[in-house]
């Protein structure tokens, strides 16, 4: 075990280093998801009421459909220069190079959602702070939701880097498997932005209970994935 | 190939029964009419996909764990069956929706949740399209076949909170549900015929599959051969 969390670690380390040098993904992901964000009332020219009953769930696809733009070079970037072979060389367990990429994507997405929350709250005239209790359950379905849509995210990339077509697959592969977290997420998030505002208990024990499944199933089968 | 005759002709003759039974032996529901007997094709068609995406992760998992190629072949025919089963219950739902609740179609929980389950097969399918070399091919679609398999009850649950029209199930659901008798009986006849079906198009299916393995094996061997051919300087004299 500790062994697994010194390789992740390690793993987790040259990722970011790689992100934080040429800041592709960050910048790529948070522009898309601003111009989803604005097409949408656009094309819905929405009023005050109706953007904030949209909010939550334009919120999610925007971050979903970022998601799938985004762990896409997961894999795909190990391939130019044949690096995975070097990894699957290491003297680490596969799942630890799993679990750095999951934990790197997861970070990357996390992190463009919370520079592009407060943008929305001002877009879409939703209060997010001064409201006592609210912003810690929101971090909360914004964690949950995130870990999930990058545990499966990571392992469909994966996946999909074998594949001829890639870049159309991986959408393809991953937005069916996130439809429970789409909707645990919206429906988590409009309960908490509403007025009166509602914790989501269920929801949020379901977005538990996904990452928990997902997780476990890439323990388990997800090293088939690396060997060559 | 094995002619399997036998096995079609019992399932054909099943099926004839069964679609006699739901035709002219089951009651006339009171409320629905005729088109209810539509229930006899509907449910069973549903619960003959779901065993074959059952058999799809089962032989999944054994392929990973094994590495044995027929697990691949189960996997894949069984997908593929259970799609087409799921075809079946997407198109006749719409058929009953529409005398009935008077749409074609609603996105309650039920029916979205079984549009995703197909959706999700399809796109197993389509990636099997697309990985060339037959090991990864078989080993990235096992890993696809386990987590969407393991998404069902997921996307099943978190559908059905979210909202819920369709009839709450009849077998097995709660008080006020239940089936007459002799419409049990003929639903029982339906899916039995039905798994008669399953099992001669999965059976079929995988020999098919198998047969493609051959080729895939053979071309493979055709054209390594034609390779080393050509590597030889001498061939070129001789010509």
């Amino acid at each position: 075990m500790p062994n697994l969390t010194r390789a992740a670690t390690i793993i987790l380390g040259k990722e970011l280093r790689t992100e934080f040098r040429t800041r592709e993904l960050l910048s790529t992901t948070i522009v898309f998801v601003l111009m989803v964000v604005v097409l949408f009332s656009f094309t819905f020219d929405p009023s005050a009421s109706e953007s904030r009953r949209f909010g939550p769930g334009l919120l999610w696809i925007a971050f979903l459909f970022a998601g799938s733009l985004m762990l896409h070079p997961s894999f795909m970037r190990e391939q130019a220069n044949d690096t995975l072979a070097g990894l699957r060389l290491a003297p680490i367990e596969p799942f630890a190079i799993l679990t750095g990429k999951i934990l790197a994507n997861f970070l990357f997405l996390l992190l463009a959602e919370l520079l592009l929350l407060p943008v929305f709250a001002v877009l879409y005239d939703v209060r997010l702070t001064p409201v006592q209790g609210r912003l810690l359950p929101v971090m909360l379905v914004l964690i949950l939701g995130t870990l999930g849509l990058t545990t499966v995210g990571t392992v469909f990339s994966a996946v999909a880097s074998q594949a001829r077509m890639r870049e159309l697959l991986l959408p393809l592969l991953l937005l069916p498997v996130l439809t429970p977290v789409l909707i645990a997420s919206a429906e988590a998030t409009s309960g908490l932005l509403a007025d009166p505002p509602e914790l989501p208990r269920t929801w949020l024990a379901f977005l538990v209970a996904f990452d928990v499944v997902f997780l476990t199933a890439t323990w388990l089968f997800g090293e088939y994935l690396l060997e060559e | 190939m094995k002619p399997n005759w036998m096995t079609t002709l019992i399932v054909a003759a099943l099926i004839g029964i069964a679609g006699y039974a739901a035709l002219f032996l089951a009651p006339t529901e009171r409320t629905m009419g005729l088109i209810q007997r539509i229930f006899y094709f509907h449910v069973p068609s549903a619960w003959a996909g779901f065993v074959a995406f059952f058999i799809t992760f089962i032989a999944s998992v054994a392929y990973l764990l094994r590495r044995a190629p027929k697990w691949d072949w189960l996997a894949v025919s069984s997908a593929e069956v259970g799609v087409a089963f799921f075809t079946v219950v997407l198109v006749t739902g719409p058929i009953w929706a529409k005398p009935v609740w008077g749409i074609w179609w609603t996105w309650d929980a039920r029916l979205t949740s079984t549009f995703v389950l197909w959706v999700l097969y399809l796109s197993y399918l389509l990636l099997r399209t697309l990985v060339a070399d037959a090991e990864r091919r078989a080993v990235v679609s096992a890993v696809f076949g386990i987590f969407a398999f393991l998404d069902v009850p997921l996307v099943y649950m978190s559908i059905r909170w979210w909202r819920t029209q369709h009839p709450q199930p009849v077998i097995a659901g709660g008080s006020g549900s239940g089936l007459d008798p002799q419409m049990w009986r003929v639903f029982l006849t339906c899916w039995a015929a039905l798994l008669g079906v399953l099992i001669v198009m999965l059976r079929q299916r995988y020999q098919l599959e198998s047969l493609r393995h051959t080729v895939e094996e053979m071309t493979v061997e055709a054209e390594r051969r034609n390779a080393d051919l050509e590597r030889i300087p001498s061939t070129q004299a001789v010509r």
